[in-house]
């Protein structure tokens, strides 16, 4: 097969994996080895989707023998099928990698005759790249469900981070949707890294020199809006993933109809961007913020406003807290600002020790006032000129970028008004301030 | 200060030469109205003074500067001199007369003109050379990697480390364009030197075809249903797709009839073990 065509297929049927961080594991190159692995991670390109394109993202084959429905791969659909030669990604891996195009390889696979016959393929990808080419970047390594612990061993050791993809947030949505896996299936070998990771941490105390499982960790992803599942089901999941699984990512992947179905939104439906959008800015929140997933959503609100990012929508309901003086509120209290980021938050902690800050401070600083500025106060004052009026507040508060992904200019106002009930957001800033 | 009249200096545009046109400033006590280098040639309206570089009265602002102002604010002066301030000179001389009256401190003040310039100067630098790190794109001819890059700000010092440790083992360089310079490496030792002019050689059939693959990579990569080109350009602005391969339209996205790799990862491997015998000194 023409080695265009393959490339073609086999990174097509890869591109809806959202993952393609590179970071999380510092190495540098050990004497005689190629690359090294950055902890911050770098971007290589970025996609005409704007997406990061970080690593060679390829299935090691699409000829499948499952037959999940929302899968352009599964069995039963026609499309062209390849499978990549061990040593032909490697060697493919190794010059694009040489030219600086990207960071390493991400590599999945369909499953080819049974988990364990394609988990030794890609063990064998991994083992010429790691042992025979020596070589030192990153590499991210589906885990096979069904494949041999003794195979994800050592895929483990060979990769820095693994993932295991749940999917479908629910167990009744796997039902319908891939009958051939079960949420058990997904999480033992979840659970499998996990302990492998605990174990290499207390081996590493011993041994120095133990081989690395997983060093940079492992990480999942949700396809959102092929079924019913709430943003509060799938945000709950995501909080219970950090803290049980010790996740260091959740993606989320905003459903591209791709396979037409009678239980799958229809062909022409439009991926839910801005959902996956506020899903990402709640995960921050839940990582970096210090939040809970039961204060941004809870029983009675399943779903996002649309409107406002998940942490000003909190703000607003908890009005009773604002506004902050800047100069006195504990870190903590700055990062639950909307609009003021963790960067910021530290900056003007930063600053603040050498002297008050005002709002030109501020500015100077490098904090964007445009949404903060109805919620802090500097020197006991709020900032000058600040205008108090609906459209004002509504402009600032809702992002150019929200505003784009809405479907109409007109229904804006309206729909924010009810979409807020339980405070009247003006009435609320204007009381407050 | 007292004030003797506007004086502009001028310098042969090192940092060694910057330093000794601080020590003047203080010995003196005098603060230019510009400082320049050599090589601007403009009409001025004030008198020149020609600032020599010496060693010996840099080597004493560098001690001076580290232990009134700590290792950080020794940093920022360092790393300020290859941002792309226009007049990164003088900015650099306030920062420095704050930080011998104020100490370390000079370091958080965040919120201070002074400092604030400075920082998002540095700001500009740093991130320019964090993306550098993945948008430098090299082709290989004759076993050599070789990149062109055309920066804003004076990156290459930043990117050396990252390069040599990444391809240990290579020979490479990179070539700015822009400050027209050339990082050069060869196992295990780097230098930056200053080159008037480079031109990528013509790529060979290997090259040729690495650059399509690659090309067609990105074009399947992109999810259509998710077109976003604003979001795009945000990420990697306009400026940098001149010397990025998946963005040359000269590049085709396919060459036909390639029905497998050239060997290049064996080459690898041969090249590897003859480096691991060989003696690295360059």
């Amino acid at each position: 097969m023409d080695l265009f065509d393959k490339l073609q297929i086999l990174a097509d049927s890869a591109k809806y994996d959202a993952a393609c961080t590179s970071s999380g594991v510092d190495r540098s190159s050990q004497g005689g080895a190629l690359g090294n692995a950055v902890a911050c991670g770098i971007c290589h390109s970025f996609a005409s989707d704007g997406r990061c394109i970080s690593l060679l993202k390829v299935l090691m084959s699409n000829a499948c023998i499952y037959n999940c429905k929302y899968c352009i791969n599964r069995a039963s659909n026609d499309v062209p099928r390849a499978t990549f030669s061990p040593r032909e990604l490697a060697d493919l891996t190794i010059s694009f990698y040489r030219r600086n195009y990207i960071e390493g390889l991400f590599l999945s696979s369909g499953i080819i005759k049974n988990p364990d016959y394609t988990c030794e393929k890609m063990i064998e990808t991994l083992r010429i790249l790691r042992e025979e080419y020596r070589f030192a970047g990153y590499i991210h390594a589906k885990a096979i469900p069904g494949a041999d612990s003794l195979l994800l061993n050592r895929l483990g050791q060979l990769a820095d981070r693994m993932s295991v993809n749940i999917e479908l947030p629910s167990q009744q949505s796997l039902a319908l949707l891939a009958p051939n896996k079960t949420k058990e299936a997904i999480l033992r070998p979840m659970g499998f890294i996990r302990e492998r990771i605990q174990e290499n941490t207390s081996d590493l105390v011993q041994y120095r020199h133990a081989p690395r499982f997983a060093p940079a960790g492992q990480s999942t992803q949700m396809i959102v809006g092929a079924t019913q599942d709430t943003d509060y089901q799938i945000l709950k999941l995501s909080a219970a993933l950090y803290r049980k699984y010790g996740l260091k990512r959740v993606f989320y992947s905003a459903y591209v109809p791709v396979v037409s179905s009678p239980e799958l939104p229809a062909l022409d439906t439009k991926p839910p961007l801005l959902r996956e959008h506020r899903l990402y800015q709640a995960d921050w929140l839940l990582r970096f913020y210090g939040f809970e997933a039961g204060e941004l959503l809870d029983e009675q609100h399943q779903s996002f406003n649309p409107l406002v990012d998940p942490k000003c929508n909190w703000a607003l309901n908890h009005m009773e807290l604002f506004p902050v003086e800047v100069n006195k509120a504990p870190l903590e209290m700055l990062l639950r600002v909307p609009g003021i980021g963790v960067k910021s938050a530290h900056r003007i902690v930063t600053a603040r020790r050498n002297g008050t800050l005002d709002f030109a401070g501020l500015k100077r600083i490098g904090v964007v006032l445009k949404r903060a500025q109805y919620f802090i106060l500097c020197r006991g004052k709020t900032a000058e000129g600040l205008k108090i009026t609906p459209d004002a507040v509504m402009r600032s508060l809702i992002s150019d970028r929200c505003r784009a992904m809405l479907p109409e200019q007109a229904e804006q106002l309206s729909l924010f008004q009810t979409a807020i009930t339980r405070e009247d957001v003006t009435k609320c800033l204007t009381g407050e301030l | 200060m007292p004030d003797r009249g506007a004086v502009i200096y001028r310098y042969d545009g090192s940092f060694a030469g910057f330093l000794s046109v601080v020590f003047t400033s203080f010995e003196k006590k005098e603060q230019p109205v510009q400082i320049m280098s050599r090589d601007q040639i403009q009409t001025v309206l004030f008198p020149i003074k020609e600032i020599e570089t010496d060693k010996e009265k840099a080597s004493r602002v560098r001690a001076g500067i580290r232990s009134r102002m700590s290792e950080n604010g020794w940093q920022k002066v360092r790393l300020g001199f290859d941002t792309c301030h226009p007049e990164k000179e003088l900015l650099l001389l306030r920062f420095i007369r704050l930080g011998m009256r104020l100490g370390k401190r000079v370091c958080w003040m965040l919120a201070d003109d002074t400092v604030a310039e400075l920082e998002n100067a540095l700001k500009h630098l740093t991130g320019e050379a964090h993306q550098y790190k993945g948008f430098v794109r090299f082709s290989e001819a004759g076993g050599v990697l070789a990149a062109v890059i055309e920066p804003k700000n004076r990156v290459l010092p930043l990117l050396a480390p990252h390069f040599s440790d990444r391809y240990a083992n290579e020979a490479f360089l990179i070539f700015d364009k822009t400050n027209r310079e050339m990082l050069l490496y060869r196992p295990h030792r780097y230098v930056i030197i200053p080159v008037e002019n480079y031109e990528l050689p013509l790529p060979g059939t290997e090259e040729r075809l690495f650059r399509s693959l690659w090309k067609s990579y990105y074009e399947t990569i992109g999810i259509k249903e998710r077109e976003n080109p604003r979001c795009r350009m945000g990420h990697m602005q306009k400026r940098y797709w001149k010397h990025l391969t998946e963005m040359d339209p000269d590049v085709p996205p396919r060459i036909d009839g390639q029905d497998g790799l050239p060997t290049d990862g064996h080459k690898l491997k041969d090249r590897i073990q003859l480096t691991d015998t060989a003696d690295s000194s360059l």
